[in-house]
């Protein structure tokens, strides 16, 4: 009976064996917590410079320089004279302690950040006598340089990750203090500007003491440097752009209609990119955010206006293709309830874009909108809105036009689910909506899509989505993206009488005299954008030449006025920089660089500042954005 | 005589010895592995690093096989108790003159290098008891034969207990496994195995569940397993006593871990039931060894290129954690070679014994397998998570002379009388 009992001892041994294989193979294969628990390999990132950015001609804008970080470890720190130390660092014997008190704090036996970013002249001062202060190391890093103070907003700025990023990664790329984009291009090209970051591994001790090169470096992953960016934008124009809007808000946008390039994007008030690239960023950054004309705010691409007369470019063109109106269709003023500006008799769509005739436009719309066989006028009004909507819509309007920028605003384009939706289906129809005749009402724009209007105009139909980068690397092309063509539909002929319309808008119309540049045959559109509260926003597209058109071009002045005052001049200056390389009319731009529109600019006293800083004009806050809000019905248009 | 010692060349079991060649050969690797330091380019044969020791004491060991080869077999059988009586000797100096090493008062030392007596009161143990068990005048179904075994047992464990050697002591346990194959009544094994089953439930779950859980388990043995004409008053009575020393069983695990063992021990028990309590503290042992085999995936990190092993992650690597350098270094594949090994080894000595033709040879047979199986099952179930922090040595992998002579002399006096196997009349 005994004999059987081996059969129990095997049993036992089998068992606790299968049991512990189990175990291992849980431990080893299935379950990876415990290998990333491992604390003997730290891995080490190499990151690579961020790729350099440059303007059309091949001027650099941004660019990389070398900056050192200083890391002190405490226990290994012996300081005989903490004054001497103090006085090479430039720091008073308070900070010194307490950041000495963070450092340990942090861990005593690894090394914490002590001090960030120091210049390449400040830390050749400190590099001999460092020798001196056992403890302290350093490491290379670097920051962005910008070579001029513009373009704040288009480039964007680049900071370390933050929590949140880092949690909402995909693939989990970036770590804990790794730098980001965090807006503009820096932030839409992020992934070709960073690079790959390479890894070195490198084994420790418990005590955290490197112990050399894991597996000889075998597993280790080289850097590959960033990318540079290519950009169309024009250094010359942009800097001419920025000092003309200065003392003002608003936003400039200038492109090349053929490519869809953007030559030139401007939001002002506007900062010095730099001021994000120091270790000051966060005070920077907090000083600016409370600045009352919000500078951060890109106006450029998020900004929300009314289009005002500018979009009677639009009208007439959909209202021809649809058949609304032929191009000599003529109304007279009587019936419609908004005025006109004055002026002598009209001879066709032209002529009524010339002198931005409001009732004209009225009437324009009218025939749009109960252009079809409902006899309800309810019904009427929807189906002729929604079939207006589909028009309009070509052009780029209540969507977003890819941009590579960040953040782009939609705009509101409404449809007829738009009214349903707000006053209810049935009831609403003309009388309620014909405000958007004039570019008025719900209509919400951003300067981005007006200079592509002026950019589908100036090319007789078509657009190339705008865009800031040409080139990748060395792909020297743009995105794929950026070459396909849109088309509005809307047949060349129809736009010859609109550009006709606005080469005699500037030459005898609303655009002031002086806005005419000698010798440049230039065509533009004044607005006038609505304002509930303060002077109305001035608002002109235009390009030139007529033939053959180089530039397209919007200009946005916030609170600006009539839209020939303070914003055809801008352009106008702008038009003649870039196609003439210089500006004649020396005493014009001087005038227009010191006028002063933020004074007109109304800051709801809740953001009201006592202490807000001088020195930087200050931009009136958009009130289009809040004008979404109205109901349709109690916009009063005025004019364009 | 010449021939007879050609006889014993060819009748050893060299597939043990295979075994035994592959486990130690690993082991001074591993130990080389566990020691060396990329920095220094530590050498293996150096005698002043332990790679280089453990070298020396294999090569003292090969010493020891020829001699043990060469004494003749009856040596063991007829001299066992004085070798018992030469055990106890040594454990009763130890506790006067002992060297205080790590808490632990067990070591003897002779220069540079210290004797364990514990480890060599293994063997002494297993020759006295299996001398004594397989007398033809003894059975162990009878209490007064059994209370001798008993007693050949507990002598050396209080000693060994008294010089601060718990886990030494536990080994002794594993005689259980011997006299089971010798007859003590199956009953003594099952108590054994209940129990522990109760201690380990009890640590997971409070004394009311488990006496819930019995209770029910009771009823339904009362009504469905016990044959209806059992179902008397007497089954019922014995059934209730039965539950309730297992209930007092139960309770008494918590008062016996908070008031009866020391800290350290309360502690180690804690960090297995808890394994995340503590990691940087008294879990850190646990999970830095943890770290070290998980981390070694399926193939390993390389020879000489583990990371947690080296560099004093995991302590005691190079003796009572070395499985974690095999983990780290060679994988799943290397710590997978390693437990089949064991287990090849255990079960060719059951296998061994079981055609002794003496019972002595057979019962000491059993008392090898079951002192190898319980370092197993503790050694390398406390690198894994899976038992408690006990620091008894990996037999013939871990660094150490006092094991590796010990282990080397009990493993060989078996296979010096299983070679002689053939030339012994039976006595059964």
């Amino acid at each position: 009976m005994s004999e059987n009992r081996k059969f129990f001892v095997y049993g036992l041994f089998v068992v606790v064996a299968i049991i512990y294989l189990s175990r291992l193979l849980y431990l080893q294969v299935l379950d990876n917590t415990y290998e990333t628990a491992s604390n003997s390999i730290k891995a080490i990132p190499d990151i690579p410079m961020r790729g350099q950015i440059y303007d059309r001609k091949g001027r650099l804008i941004v660019y990389n320089t070398l900056v050192y970080d200083i890391y002190v470890t405490p226990n290994k720190l012996k300081v005989s004279d903490t004054l001497a130390l103090c006085n090479l660092f430039s720091i008073t014997k308070s900070s010194f302690d307490s950041l000495m008190k963070a450092a340990k704090t942090y861990s005593r036996v690894k090394p914490s950040l002590f001090m960030r970013q120091l210049s390449k002249e400040d830390f050749a001062r400190i590099q001999d006598a460092m020798v001196d202060y056992p403890g302290f190391e350093y490491q290379k890093s670097s920051i962005r340089t910008y070579s001029a103070p513009v373009l704040a907003h288009a480039l964007g700025y680049v900071s370390e990750v933050s929590k949140k990023q880092l949690d909402a990664q995909e693939y989990p790329y970036y770590r804990q203090g790794d730098l980001i984009g965090q807006s503009g291009l820096e932030k839409y090209y992020e992934e070709q500007l960073r690079g790959r970051r390479g890894v070195r591994y490198v084994m420790q001790d418990v005590h955290s003491v490197a112990k050399g090169s894991w597996k000889d470096g075998e597993m280790d992953t080289i850097a590959l440097a960033g990318q540079n960016l290519y950009t169309s934008i024009d250094l010359d124009l942009q800097q001419y752009a920025d000092s003309l809007m200065q003392h003002k808000a608003g936003a400039v946008v200038a492109i090349e209609p053929s490519s869809g390039e953007v030559l030139t994007i401007t939001s002002a008030p506007t900062y010095d990119p730099a001021l994000f690239a120091t270790r000051d960023f966060s005070k920077n950054y907090a000083k600016l955010a409370l600045n009352p004309y919000r500078p951060l705010y890109n106006r450029a691409v998020m900004g929300s206006y009314r289009p005002g007369s500018t979009f009677k470019t639009v009208q007439a063109l959909v209202a021809m293709q649809m058949g609304a109106i032929t191009p000599g269709s003529v109304f007279t003023h009587a019936g419609a309830p908004m005025k006109c500006h004055g002026h002598g008799g009209l001879s066709g769509v032209h002529s009524a874009i010339q002198w931005s005739c409001n009732p004209y436009f009225y009437h324009v719309f009218k025939r749009m909108i109960y252009a079809n066989n409902e006899r309800n006028v309810f019904k009427a009004s929807s189906a002729g809105l929604q079939r207006w909507y589909e028009d309009s819509k070509k052009f780029g309007f209540g969507q977003k036009l890819g941009i590579d920028l960040p953040s782009e605003a939609k705009g509101v384009l409404p449809d007829a689910e738009y009214y349903d939706k707000r006053i209810g289906q049935n009831q609403w129809r003309f009388g309620q909506i014909y405000s958007l005749s004039i570019g008025e009402g719900e209509l919400l724009i951003t300067p981005l899509k007006l200079a592509n209007l002026a950019a589908i105009i100036a090319n007789r139909g078509w657009y190339i989505a705008p865009h800031l980068v040409k080139g990748v690397g060395k792909n020297e092309n743009p995105l794929p993206e950026f070459k396909e063509k849109h088309e509005t539909g809307v047949n060349r002929l129809y736009f010859e009488e609109v550009v006709n319309g606005m080469e005699m808008a500037v030459v005898r119309g609303t655009v002031s005299r002086g806005a005419i540049i000698p010798d440049i045959q230039m065509c533009g559109k004044t607005g006038t954008s609505q304002n509930k509260k303060g002077k109305d926003h001035s608002i002109f597209i235009a390009f030139a030449p007529k033939y053959n058109p180089k530039i397209a071009i919007a200009v946005f002045v916030e609170n600006g006025g009539f839209g020939g005052f303070a914003a055809a001049p801008v352009a106008s200056l702008l038009i003649e920089k870039y196609l003439k390389g210089h500006v004649e009319r020396k005493a014009y731009e001087q005038e227009w660089k010191n006028k002063n529109f933020l004074q007109n600019v109304i800051i709801p006293k809740s953001q009201q500042q006592p202490s807000a800083p001088k020195e930087k004009p200050a931009p009136p806050k958009p009130e289009a954005t809040i004008v979404k809000q109205d109901n349709a019905t109690t916009s009063k248009p005025i004019n364009g | 005589m010449a021939r007879n010692e050609q006889n014993i060349i060819q009748n050893l079991d060299w597939l043990t010895v295979l075994i035994y060649a592959a486990c130690v050969t690993m082991g001074l690797f591993n130990v080389y592995a566990s020691v060396y330091d990329p920095e220094e380019q530590t050498k293996l044969f150096d005698i002043s690093n332990n790679a280089g020791r453990q070298f020396m004491f294999i090569g003292t060991s090969t010493l020891i096989i020829i001699a043990i080869l060469v004494i003749d077999h009856k040596f063991w059988e007829v001299f066992a108790p004085f070798i018992y009586g030469a055990c106890i000797l040594l454990l009763l100096v130890v506790l006067v003159v002992a060297t205080d090493i790590k808490g632990s008062k067990s070591w003897i030392k002779f220069g540079s290098f210290s004797l364990q007596p514990a480890e060599f009161a293994k063997t002494g143990t297993a020759l006295l008891l299996s001398r004594y068990i397989t007398q033809p005048n003894i059975n162990l179904s009878r209490w007064k034969d059994m209370a001798w075994a008993a007693g050949l047992i507990i002598l050396p464990m209080i000693l060994i207990i008294a010089s601060k050697e718990v886990g030494c002591a536990l080994v002794f346990v594993s005689f259980l496994i011997v006299l089971y194959r010798e007859g003590i009544p199956g009953i003594y094994p099952a108590i054994v195995v209940i129990s522990i089953v109760l201690f380990i439930l009890s640590l997971f779950f409070s004394p009311l569940y488990i006496s819930l859980g019995l209770g029910v388990i009771g009823v339904l043995v009362f009504y469905f397993v016990i044959p209806r004409y059992d179902r008397n008053r007497k089954t019922a009575i014995n059934l209730v006593v039965i539950f309730g020393a297992m209930m007092l069983f139960t309770t008494s695990v918590e008062f016996l871990i908070n008031n009866v063992l020391q800290t350290h021990h309360r502690n180690r028990i804690k960090v297995l039931v808890d394994p995340k309590i503590d990691p940087t503290g008294i879990g850190w042992n646990v999970t830095q060894s943890k770290i070290a085999i998980g981390s070694g995936r399926l193939w390993g990190k390389g020879f000489l290129d583990g990371t947690q092993t080296k560099f004093n992650f995991v302590p005691e690597q190079h003796s009572d954690f070395i499985f974690c350098t095999i983990g780290e270094e060679h994988g799943f594949i290397g710590s997978a070679a390693v437990v089949l090994l064991i287990l090849g080894m255990m079960c060719r000595i059951v296998f061994l014994a079981e055609r002794q033709r003496t019972r002595f040879a057979r019962a000491y047979g059993y008392c090898v397998a079951g002192i190898l199986f319980f370092h197993f099952l503790v050694n390398v179930g406390m690198t894994i998570g899976l038992m408690v922090v006990i620091g008894i040595p990996l037999p013939f992998f871990s660094y150490g002379g006092s094991s590796m002579w010990s282990f080397t002399i009990l493993l060989f006096i078996f296979l010096k009388l299983d070679a002689q196997r053939p030339f012994t009349l039976s006595r059964t």
